[in-house]
């Protein structure tokens, strides 16, 4: 057998791989970010890494329920600017703006989450299918999801939550659902034309010669490739999908109070305030609202800067870190 | 139009006399392979035809347990369309495929799937044919998994390592847990022949196995795949476009030229007596170290033609140098031959006689007599002297032979073709050639000295 010298440096590499080769293979990129794409990607990660520590925790968090407006029998005054029993003042209906901001995290967070496992359980699928098998199936679904696309997606949003209010209680689902269908379209057009393009591939012309059939090629040889893009595109989604809801709730139809404090519908219920010199009852959802979409953008944008190979860039010190890189 | 006499063509393709080894293994008959164009825009919205490119175009071989084949060809000849077709990786459009007495045309994908335990396929580019998100033992167990041939983690394991081991890639356990970017090229293509010979295939396909690869590793390679074709008696179909590494590699080798098979033959029966003109230019092509021995390169002219509207008669006649009257002369041969003059004038004389001409038209089917129409204003009369002036030129030109006779017509010239024949394969003792060159009779009659 003619030899082939296996490379030196390959055995050394093994151990620290053994455990979950994948998983450290996916996050390498973001170990290597490096510059601008670093910077976004951190402050990113830490604007919404608060407030998702704020939402999971809003019970212990809070110093009150987000519709709790008396504590002891004393109820709280209305409109009372911040204090130091209410460090961001007071509302109209008498709730801390403190616990709305708060409790608004746990809410926005729940909804998102869910819009984004129905979406995507939704819209990775189709996108797969649609994209491996063409034909009929594809032409009709590319043409459903494009007619949705047409349709402002707050619109499309409010008809969905109205149409589904009525039998649906659970705000938080309800609205879960009006952003799905906003978004599935997304998904299914991002994953459709990527596994259009991967289906090329010669990697997929050999699962098919070494016998893999069609829903064995689509697990195991085009998911995996084509995956990388979701991350992106949930994380920049879920941005979207906070305006979506808090736009919702500013026009009544989201998260109902009596189910969960909502920054949108604390706003609209504070439009009017301003103009009288109450400046904490509106500055507080609102800039809770600025912040987590701004934190959501930078993370999504960070992510496809380091993820994307056609954005990456490497910066040029990289060269010498080389040691410090035990893969 | 004069119809060949059946004694010199062989009614039936070449192949089954060609056929030195036992039959039976893989048996290949008038095997079609054809790909529809997706036209313009405009094309499709009417629902006009954009044609059909014939890959691979009635082909017949047959390949016995054991042997190599070589398919050599340029790109485009077809012959990786062929290597897929015999694998079902692409359909055939017709003709007949027999693999082991199995017929593969039209055969459904299900039972395919099964089939190709048995026939493996290398690929050209290995960096591409390996999944990036698999690891070495991923990529090279999974056919195990399909195929149910091993069960547990341990087994699969003890599977691959030792396939790794049989291509080189050795202690296996280094490779393992690699992905495909971090091996070289020539290891990647020892893990992609990991994957096809895992299952314990009986043919192995390989497109172009060496042709991305580093110079230095390609023979390592060829060595590789040579040692395993005798451990693991396998049969290969290589597939390639460098008649130097076939002639290292194979038994037998078949010459494509736009889908059809123009020679077949023993390897050293076509190196040593080339039969047909195209088979001498590829070997005349291949690079030959020496710098004292000066070997004539007479390559063939111009660029493979467009497959979608192939010349008429044989495919090769517009860039052979010894083409005579039947191959198939026709109106685009024409224009091929006023740009290669034009490209070589000053350009007055060049504008002086592009004056005369109006624009040529090429037909879908061969016609025996062509109009070549004048410029508007211009005479065909002036015209068909044009034509004369060209061929008083350079009278050698293999184009004339084709043409009857030219005359002047109402503002065109009237151009009378001999017709064009379709070459088939013949039986030259060690090798089978589809060229005119070697059809007595046609050279007879249009008094082609020898």
């Amino acid at each position: 057998m003619s030899a082939a010298s296996p490379t030196p440096s390959s055995a050394a590499a093994r151990p620290r791989r053994a455990l979950a080769p994948g998983l450290g293979r996916a996050l390498k990129p973001i170990a290597e970010a490096r510059g601008f794409a670093r910077g976004m990607l951190w402050s990113g990660a830490i604007l919404t890494g608060v407030f998702v520590f704020m939402g999971i925790f809003a019970p212990w968090l809070s110093p009150y329920r987000y519709d709790q407006y008396q504590l002891k029998g004393a109820a709280f005054p209305q409109l009372a600017p911040p204090s130091a029993l209410h460090i961001f003042g007071t509302n109209v209906q008498s709730t801390d703006v403190l616990a709305q901001i708060i409790w608004g995290a746990q809410t926005e967070l729940e909804v998102v989450a869910l819009a984004l496992i129905f979406a995507l359980t939704i819209g990775v699928p189709l996108g797969l299918i649609a994209g491996y098998f063409g034909g009929i199936f594809d032409r009709i679904l590319v043409l459903i999801m494009d007619a949705m696309y047409a349709i402002p997606p707050l619109l499309l949003a409010l008809v969905i939550a109205f149409l589904l209010g009525s039998s649906i209680t659970s705000g938080i689902v309800v609205a879960a659902c009006a952003i799905t269908i906003v978004y599935v379209p997304q998904y299914f057009r991002v994953l459709r034309n990527h596994v259009t393009s991967v289906r090329e591939e010669p990697y997929v012309e050999a699962a098919r010669a070494i016998g893999a059939g069609p829903f064995t090629i689509l697990r195991k040889y085009i998911f995996f490739n084509v995956i990388q893009t979701i991350p992106v595109l949930a994380t920049l989604n879920a941005a979207d999908a906070i305006l979506t809801l808090t736009g919702l709730g500013f026009l009544g139809y989201g998260v109902q109070p009596t189910q969960g404090a909502e920054w949108g519908y604390d706003v609209s219920r504070a439009v009017g305030d301003a103009a009288s010199g109450i400046w904490w009852t509106t500055l507080f959802p609102g800039l809770a609202i600025v912040l987590l979409v701004t934190g959501l953008t930078l993370l999504g944008e960070g992510l496809n800067e380091t993820i994307n190979p056609v954005l990456r860039q490497r910066a040029t010190t990289h060269m010498n870190m080389d040691e410090e890189d035990p893969a | 139009m004069p119809t060949k006499p059946e004694s010199e063509v062989m009614d039936r393709p070449a192949a089954e006399a060609a056929g030195t080894a036992a039959r039976g293994f893989i048996s290949v008959r008038n095997l079609k392979t054809y790909f529809e164009i997706r036209g313009s825009v405009l094309d499709r919205l009417t629902g006009r035809d954009a044609g059909t490119v014939k890959a691979v175009d009635d082909v017949s071989f047959e390949l016995a347990q054991g042997e190599v084949l070589g398919l050599v060809g340029e790109s485009g000849s077809g012959k990786s369309t062929l290597g897929r077709t015999l694998l079902g990786l692409a359909p055939a459009t017709g003709g007949s495929a027999t693999f082991q007495g199995r017929e593969i045309v039209g055969m459904g994908e299900r039972d395919l799937r099964a089939l190709r335990a048995q026939m493996q396929m290398v690929f050209q580019d290995p960096h591409a044919a390996l999944n990036p998100a698999m690891t070495i033992e991923q990529s090279v167990g999974h056919p195990l998994i399909i195929h149910k041939r091993a069960k547990g983690r341990e087994e699969i394991r003890r599977h691959v390592a030792a396939a790794l081991d049989r291509v080189g890639l050795s202690p296996p356990e280094t490779y393992l847990d690699k992905y495909p970017n971090d091996l070289s090229g020539g290891q990647k293509q020892r893990a992609v022949i990991a994957r096809a010979i895992v299952l314990d295939p009986v043919l192995l396909v390989a497109d172009e196995p060496v042709s991305m690869l580093d110079m230095s590793v390609r023979s390592k390679i060829l060595q590789l795949m040579i040692d395993l074709k005798d451990k693991l008696n396998l049969t290969y179909l290589y597939i390639t476009h460098d008649l130097a590494t076939a002639k290292f590699f194979c038994d037998r080798i078949a010459i494509l030229y736009l889908g059809r098979i123009v020679e077949i033959g023993e390897a050293s029966a076509i190196y040593e007596a080339p039969k047909h003109p195209y088979t001498r230019a590829l070997l005349t092509a291949i690079p030959d170290p020496d710098p004292t021995r000066d070997i004539p390169r007479d390559l063939p002219r111009g660029e493979i033609p467009d497959a979608a509207k192939p010349p008429f008669g044989c495919a090769f006649h517009p860039r052979c140098p010894m083409a005579f009257a039947p191959c198939g002369w026709e109106i685009r041969d024409l224009r091929d031959l006023l740009e290669a003059r034009w490209a070589g004038m000053a350009e007055e004389a060049h504008q002086a006689e592009r004056a005369l001409l109006g624009t040529i038209e090429a037909p879908d089917a061969p016609e025996p007599t062509s109009r070549l129409s004048a410029a508007p204003g211009a005479t065909g009369e002036a015209l068909l002297a044009l034509l004369e002036r060209i061929r008083n030129d350079d009278p050698a030109e293999p184009f004339w032979t084709g043409v009857k006779a030219m005359r002047a017509g109402d503002g065109c010239v009237e151009i009378d073709w001999h017709p064009p024949e379709r070459p088939e394969l013949l039986d030259l003792g060690a090798a089978h050639a589809a060229c005119h060159l070697h059809n007595a009779e046609l050279r007879a009659r249009y008094g082609k000295a020898g």
